[in-house]
């Protein structure tokens, strides 16, 4: 009833009542697209890390989104195109392997190449922040890793999938992950970080197979495959 | 061209629709999903993270500290009218499940501000609602087939699977940080009174000759 009146109510003109239509119509799409993401503020020249523990040839997808506090209106809005965010990104090496300027919006993609602790830092870049007398800016960020990262709407147009095949694949990533989470642990376990192959293991090439002999209760023959002499460099 | 009066009822009924829909949408738990996060927490600081969660919703909380000092810290879960529905001081790990009774932010903070000097990593896996479906229209009215059934158990079981993987992850990353803290203490503590025993005979030497 009330909304009925409003329309009716709202200008002379039939337009200004499609404009509230629209208006509500956007909203729902508001609602219907948000995935409820997680946000944390930061203030102008902090800069915040984030910690991702991953295997080797995993890819990475960040999604953020910022809005700037108004005084005025006294509520959080988008955040003006100018206002970015500058992320970089550092292997367990501490070597930079992605530094980049995005938007007030923006995504990002890497792939590990070396298993162990990647950081991703985020922080502002904008000195025109301080026009907005010293407010904090609202991030909302969503990091998905290995299979979570993959666009199944995606796999299914570019292979013809049907559900059933899809169903099928997404079951094949999740294994994927967890093999190769299951092979950077193995190495982790018995070799902890850093240190050098034992002697015994002699690398023809990269990439060559090793035979551990672990003593356990008995023997325990095991075989790795390394890219260098450095434990971290074995699956 | 359309005539006014029409143009006007086709405009109410729109108006009408759309804000049904609207509140059904609000009423109705969406699809949510899972933030998982490991981050860095200085000394002396708090860190709030925010969430927009409609009612009904069946949420969890899980954290873990990864490495510094005791490897603790505060944790708060208050609703959007600021009531504490978690509150726990210097814990190594928490889950903690509930269900939003009313729309609106959840704010979660974890604290450091106990500790003068020492950083610490905090993990957490805020999983909101059910995981969105693999399908865009999985509400659909026919029943899954057998196959399709079969699949779901697998992609759930597998799901707990690498939860667990994670879980053995940062124990076995708090257990090497734990090591490696007291390697660097054992170092220190012998190392020193070494260097001050070389020392002292230095200058006993010296001063006998």
């Amino acid at each position: 009833m009330a909304a009925e009146q409003g329309v009716l109510f709202v200008g002379p003109w039939p337009g200004a009542g499609l404009g509230r239509v629209i208006r509500a119509l956007l909203l729902l799409l508001c609602f219907a697209a948000r995935g409820g993401t997680l946000y944390f503020h930061i203030g102008e020249t902090e800069k915040k890390c984030f910690i991702e523990e991953i295997p080797d040839e995993t890819m990475v997808i960040g999604n953020y989104r910022t809005q700037l506090y108004d005084k005025q209106r006294e509520e959080y809005q988008p955040a003006t195109p100018g206002l970015g965010m500058f992320v970089e990104v550092k292997d367990p090496e501490d070597k930079v392997i992605l530094a980049r300027q995005y938007g007030s919006e923006g995504r990002f993609t890497f792939t590990s190449h070396t298993p162990g602790e990647h950081q991703i830092c985020l922080h502002s870049n904008s000195t025109k922040f301080s026009l907005f007398a010293g407010g904090m800016l609202r991030v909302h960020l969503d990091i998905q890793v290995g299979e979570h990262a993959n666009d199944y709407a995606e796999i299914a147009a570019k292979d013809k999938l049907s559900e059933l095949q899809l169903r099928v694949r997404q079951l094949v990533e999740q294994v994927e992950q967890i093999q190769k989470e299951q092979n950077y642990q193995r190495v982790r376990g018995w070799a902890g970080s850093g240190g050098l192959l034992p002697r015994s293991c002699q690398l023809t090439h990269p990439g060559a197979a090793c035979q551990i002999h672990y003593e356990t209760q008995g023997t325990y023959l095991s075989e790795l495959h390394c890219k260098s002499k450095r434990w971290d460099d074995c699956y | 061209m359309l005539r006014p009066g029409s143009a006007r009822r086709w405009l109410a009924a729109a108006g009408r629709w759309s804000c049904r829909l609207l509140a059904l949408l609000l009423l109705v738990p969406g699809p949510g999903g899972a933030s998982e996060i490991t981050f860095e927490l200085p000394d002396n600081a708090k860190q709030c993270f925010y969430e927009d969660i409609t009612q009904g919703t069946k949420c969890t909380l899980e954290f873990q500290v990864i490495t510094g000092g005791h490897y603790d810290v505060d944790c708060r879960l208050e609703d959007p009218d600021g009531n504490v529905l978690y509150k726990e001081m210097k814990k190594q790990y928490d889950s903690f499940t509930f269900t939003a009774s009313k729309n609106g932010t959840y704010k979660f903070c974890f604290s450091n501000e106990f500790s003068t000097f020492t950083h610490k990593t905090v993990y957490f896996d805020f999983q909101v609602g059910e995981d969105p479906p693999l399908f865009p229209s999985e509400n659909r009215v026919s029943a899954l087939t057998q196959m399709e059934s079969a699949c779901v158990s697998i992609h759930e079981a597998l799901k707990s699977v690498i939860d667990y993987q994670t879980h053995f992850r940062l124990r076995e990353a708090q257990g090497r940080s734990r090591a490696e803290d007291l390697n660097t203490r054992v170092a220190y503590c012998t190392c020193l009174p070494r260097r001050i025993l070389l020392l002292g005979a230095g200058r006993g030497g010296e001063n006998n000759s």
